[in-house]
């Protein structure tokens, strides 16, 4: 049995005792504003005593992120937790590119430099982009320039983010990465089928958007998204999915966070794995669905929304 | 040919101390990174933490304990080194289980032992019942001592 992350679960062993529970989010909750929420959250020990709600997401980010780094020799095991961002980028930069726009906080967290992105897409120098993005944001550029058609560029790229973080979870270590890439391409996938049903979308649009993986029967997925809303939920019942029917029919809110809560539930029994990488990766996944949650609650306590409105969006906690 | 039964005897002495020596040396380094683990982020759990991390360091006393014993028996100590090679087979054959069982059992209790630091981690309070699940294993690293100590000092009395 490996050595290799015994030191790491044990900190995380302790760090998992900070992570919000149910009842805090209650506490949230009930809480009658913004400013009261943020004022426990900083008595909690979240971000620093009079940031924004955007200063202190990202000041958690960036405290998850420099704990994992003193946690494991190279951080680059988790790369697929980074490639939704670096696809969003890519995306965000072909579109100033072509638009020559100038848009200010577009850009996510990301290992390259937005400037550098836009340079590279410019110059046309797709070779300079990692191999795995060249082809679609080339293919993404030419869509938008000559055909207009933004759609179909997000599509390419949502795609290839999906093939990228599958692919990638896949080659990974332990059981939650390739756990957390099929669950995002089948989540993924489910809310594409979703969408285009009730869009009318074509099979050929739906076929291209579609990303494999090994949960789902792609084309009878692709099939049942072009016959209908009824047809996508039959289907997914006689799959692993078969919960999300319900949510599916309630709203895309109520299915944004059963995707998030099935992950949860899945990556639960890792608060008892004393080994592994596992572990590790669970608790950045909490940590991020938890900020999903705050962001849930901080949003919907500024624009006055009500607390049972606000509660079905929050998602389940890892603790 | 003559002193073949005292190499023997002495390969299973240092058998016993080799095997269940190097299961506890690298169970107390497994249990030592877990407490460190922990220490790293609450200093106060250090003696709880510690106890934990010496657990599985018992099979390798065990091993040193047969290796004295059989030492002094077939005269490494003082004395008389003779014996048939028979007699040394059976020294042999009686270190085998506190090698073998010391050895495994460590690596068992040390993984017990890191999953007991996670526990005190999460709840400093379950430290007692931390303790016990890591000890249970220890029954098995001592049924393998006590038939280690009586098969060894059952031997000089064989007429073999």
């Amino acid at each position: 049995m490996s050595n290799q992350y015994i030191f790491a679960v044990a900190r995380i062993r302790k760090k998992e005792l900070e992570l919000l529970n149910g009842d805090f989010m209650e506490q949230l909750l009930a809480a009658p504003g913004e400013e009261e929420c943020l004022q426990l959250l900083y008595e909690k020990g979240y971000g620093n005593v009079g940031q924004t709600a955007n200063e202190l997401f990202e000041e958690e980010e960036r405290r998850t992120w420099s704990l994992i780094g003193e946690l494991v020799p190279d951080v680059k095991v988790f790369d697929v937790f980074r490639l939704q961002n670096e696809y969003h980028n890519l995306k965000a930069a072909i579109k100033e590119t072509c638009t020559a726009g100038t848009h200010p906080g577009i850009y996510l967290n990301g290992s390259a430099d937005p400037q550098d992105l836009e340079k590279i897409l410019l110059e046309r120098d797709f070779r300079k982009l990692p191999e795995p993005m060249q082809e679609p944001a080339a293919r993404a550029m030419e869509v938008l320039l000559t055909l207009r058609d933004g759609q179909m560029c997000d599509c390419i790229i949502d795609r290839a983010a999906l093939d990228s973080i599958r692919e990638t979870a896949k080659a990974s270590e332990g059981e939650i990465l390739p756990l957390y890439g099929e669950l995002t391409v089948a989540a993924a996938d489910i809310k594409i089928a979703v969408r285009s049903a009730k869009t009318g979308k074509s099979p050929e649009f739906i076929k291209q958007a579609l990303a494999e993986c090994s949960t789902l029967d792609l084309t009878r997925l692709s099939q049942v998204a072009g016959a209908g809303l009824e047809e996508v939920i039959s289907y997914l019942k006689n799959t692993e999915y078969a919960d999300c029917a319900e949510e599916i029919r309630k709203s895309t809110a109520a299915l944004e966070r059963w995707c998030d809560n099935l992950l949860i539930r899945r990556i639960r029994p890792q608060l008892h794995n004393p080994f592994g990488i596992d572990p590790l990766a669970a608790y950045i996944l909490a940590r991020r669905i938890e900020s999903k949650s705050l962001r849930m609650i901080l949003t919907g306590k500024r624009n006055g929304f009500d607390e049972e409105e606000i509660r079905g969006r929050i998602r389940e906690t890892y603790v | 040919m003559a002193n073949l039964g005292f190499v023997y005897a002495l390969v299973g002495a240092v058998a016993a101390a080799l095997f269940a020596g190097i299961g506890s040396a690298i169970a107390v380094g497994r249990a030592g990174q877990a407490a460190a683990g922990v220490v790293a982020e609450d200093a106060s759990q250090f003696s709880k933490v510690l106890i934990l991390q010496l657990l599985p360091g018992t099979q390798g006393i065990y091993g040193l304990l047969i290796a004295f014993i059989t030492m002094s028996q077939i005269g490494v100590l003082g004395g008389s080194a003779d014996m048939s090679t028979a007699k040394g087979l059976a020294y042999l054959a009686a270190c085998l289980p506190i090698a073998f069982v010391g050895l495994i059992s460590a690596f068992a209790q040390g993984n017990a032992s890191i999953a007991a630091i996670g526990l005190v981690a999460k709840d400093p309070g379950q430290f007692g019942k931390a303790m016990i699940f890591p000890a249970m294993v220890e029954t098995y690293a001592i049924l393998a001592l006590l038939v280690s100590i009586l098969a060894i000092f059952a031997i000089p009395g064989l007429t073999i």
